[in-house]
């Protein structure tokens, strides 16, 4: 069984609950081991870098030091704003001499030391890549058939640039959704931000993307929004009560993890994944 | 005789680890306006700021809402002909902001970096109720009113946990962050 280091972030330890649990059973049923990195800390998300910078870098090589300790070839973060900071953090520790050394002595303090020599990667990544579609379509027992998927990238996971992904038009996650039997819907705003913290910071600008997210997709006749990210979750999840609000619109599409789809298709029980009765009923409506 | 650094010279001093192309290559061509989601609710566009910040306009910069109101979405970043990196320009615009202590008045963005960071030094993790307390103040009593119905929404369903996690290490890690910035004395 491939061992991977496993950095979950703070959210999914809180909001993004049902994320980490349904990561972890696909995960297993998939036959690759996520093993939690050992006192990991806070990512930063979007709020340390308008504070320092520097420090913002460190805190997050603190996490890839441990990981880089494990002797493990790759880091995965479940949430796409961990992902963003530890690849960037990964890239520039690699290209930076200096900054590395900055950081490394920083690093003393917790006796640890990075090199930048983890794969960051996205664990969808895992299992589109490792795992790969074919041996995913074989392990599905419950084909999602019938079920329209508005497959919601948001921003982190393709911005800015990890290298390889196509950041205007991506066509993974529709692929994933493929493998499991399910019909991924094109829209607009698949790639367009969930507002992040500006659901904190600015709430009216935060709902109007939200709103504009949502009229999209259900435009496009989606029964389900899938996501990759505990933080467009949210948004997108329990504000919609305040955007129908906002705008007198009646939205109550459901948001599901990219996870909790796949534990649904591989026949994985209910509450390992998080998915309550109503989100059954859902798939057992469209799916026929 | 000191030579005083340009305002683009200053911005791009402080966007340390960022590779992009330099600001003075903007071309003005929009595209960046032209993508960000929340260009609506920005006082000025982010071409504009960026004109604004080659025209040595600190203080109309310093005054502008334009980078407290981004999402650091890298929308406008991937998409810049000129290769500059716009959204960590706005990152970069924040701090000079906090550094200068100098904002739009009503911003809650400022406070909620600096509640963020401190949170962070004093237990290694982030935890959503924690931070409310530096936020809700600023809200409107029905605003206030709605956050807590969320709030208890999410608890109930079991989403929400009542008590923050912190790291084993605290100790270690705060010391590493004094090494970075000194922050004075923690909780």
């Amino acid at each position: 069984m491939k061992q991977y280091a496993y950095y979950p972030g703070c959210s999914l330890e809180s909001l993004g609950k049902n994320y980490n649990i349904s990561a972890l059973a696909v995960s297993d049923e998939l036959g690759v081991e996520m093993k939690e990195l050992e006192d990991w800390n806070c990512c930063g998300a979007t709020a340390y870098f308008p504070v320092d910078e520097l420090l913002a870098y460190t805190l997050v090589s603190r996490n890839l030091a441990i990981a880089e300790k494990t002797g493990l070839q790759d880091f995965i973060a479940p949430c796409s704003a961990c992902y963003k900071n530890a690849y960037t953090t990964n890239k520039y520790l690699k290209i930076d001499p200096d900054l590395a050394e900055h950081i490394n002595y920083a690093l003393e303090e917790d006796h640890l030391h990075v090199e930048g020599k983890m794969k960051v990667r996205h664990l969808i990544e895992v299992f589109i890549e490792d795992v790969g579609l074919e041996e995913i379509e074989k392990k599905v027992a419950h084909p999602l058939k019938g079920l329209r998927v508005a497959p919601y990238y948001g921003c982190q996971i393709v911005r800015p640039r990890k290298d390889k992904e196509d950041v205007e038009n991506p066509q993974f996650f529709e692929k994933l959704i493929s493998a499991i039997g399910a019909e991924p819907i094109d829209y607009a705003y698949k790639t367009r931000c969930c507002g992040g913290s500006l659901i904190i910071t600015n709430r009216k600008a935060a709902l109007d993307m939200v709103y504009k997210l949502l009229q999209d997709a259900v435009n496009s006749n989606a029964n389900v929004i899938a996501t990759t990210c505990p933080m467009c979750n949210v948004n997108v999840e329990v504000y919609q009560s305040q955007v129908n609000r906002e705008f007198g619109t009646n939205f109550s599409i459901p948001v599901m993890y990219f996870t909790q789809l796949m534990g649904m298709a591989l026949g994985i029980e209910p509450k390992r994944i998080g998915v309550g009765a109503s989100m059954l009923s859902l798939a057992q409506s469209t799916a026929n | 005789m000191a030579v005083e650094l340009s305002f683009t010279k200053e911005i791009e001093n402080i966007m340390y680890a960022s590779h992009g192309k330099p600001i003075k290559d903007c071309i003005q061509c929009g595209t960046c306006s032209g993508s960000c989601p929340a260009v609506e609710f920005m006082d000025n566009s982010p071409r504009e700021v960026i004109g604004m910040i080659g025209a040595n306009l600190k203080e109309e910069v310093l005054a502008t809402n334009t980078y407290w109101t981004c999402a650091s979405c890298y929308q406008c970043t991937v998409r810049c002909p000129a290769g500059i990196d716009i959204a960590d320009m706005m990152y970069a615009l924040k701090r000079y902001s906090m550094w200068k202590g100098q904002y739009k008045e009503g911003l809650l963005g400022p406070d909620f970096s600096e509640a963020f960071v401190k949170m962070i030094v004093n237990s290694g993790r982030s935890f959503e109720p924690i931070l409310a307390a530096t936020y809700l103040p600023k809200y409107s009593a029905r605003d206030i009113i709605q956050e807590g119905l969320t709030a208890t929404g999410l608890v109930l369903s079991g989403k929400m946990p009542l008590l923050p996690k912190k790291v084993k290490r605290l100790k270690n890690l705060q010391r590493m962050v004094r090494r970075i910035i000194p922050i004075g004395e923690t909780k």
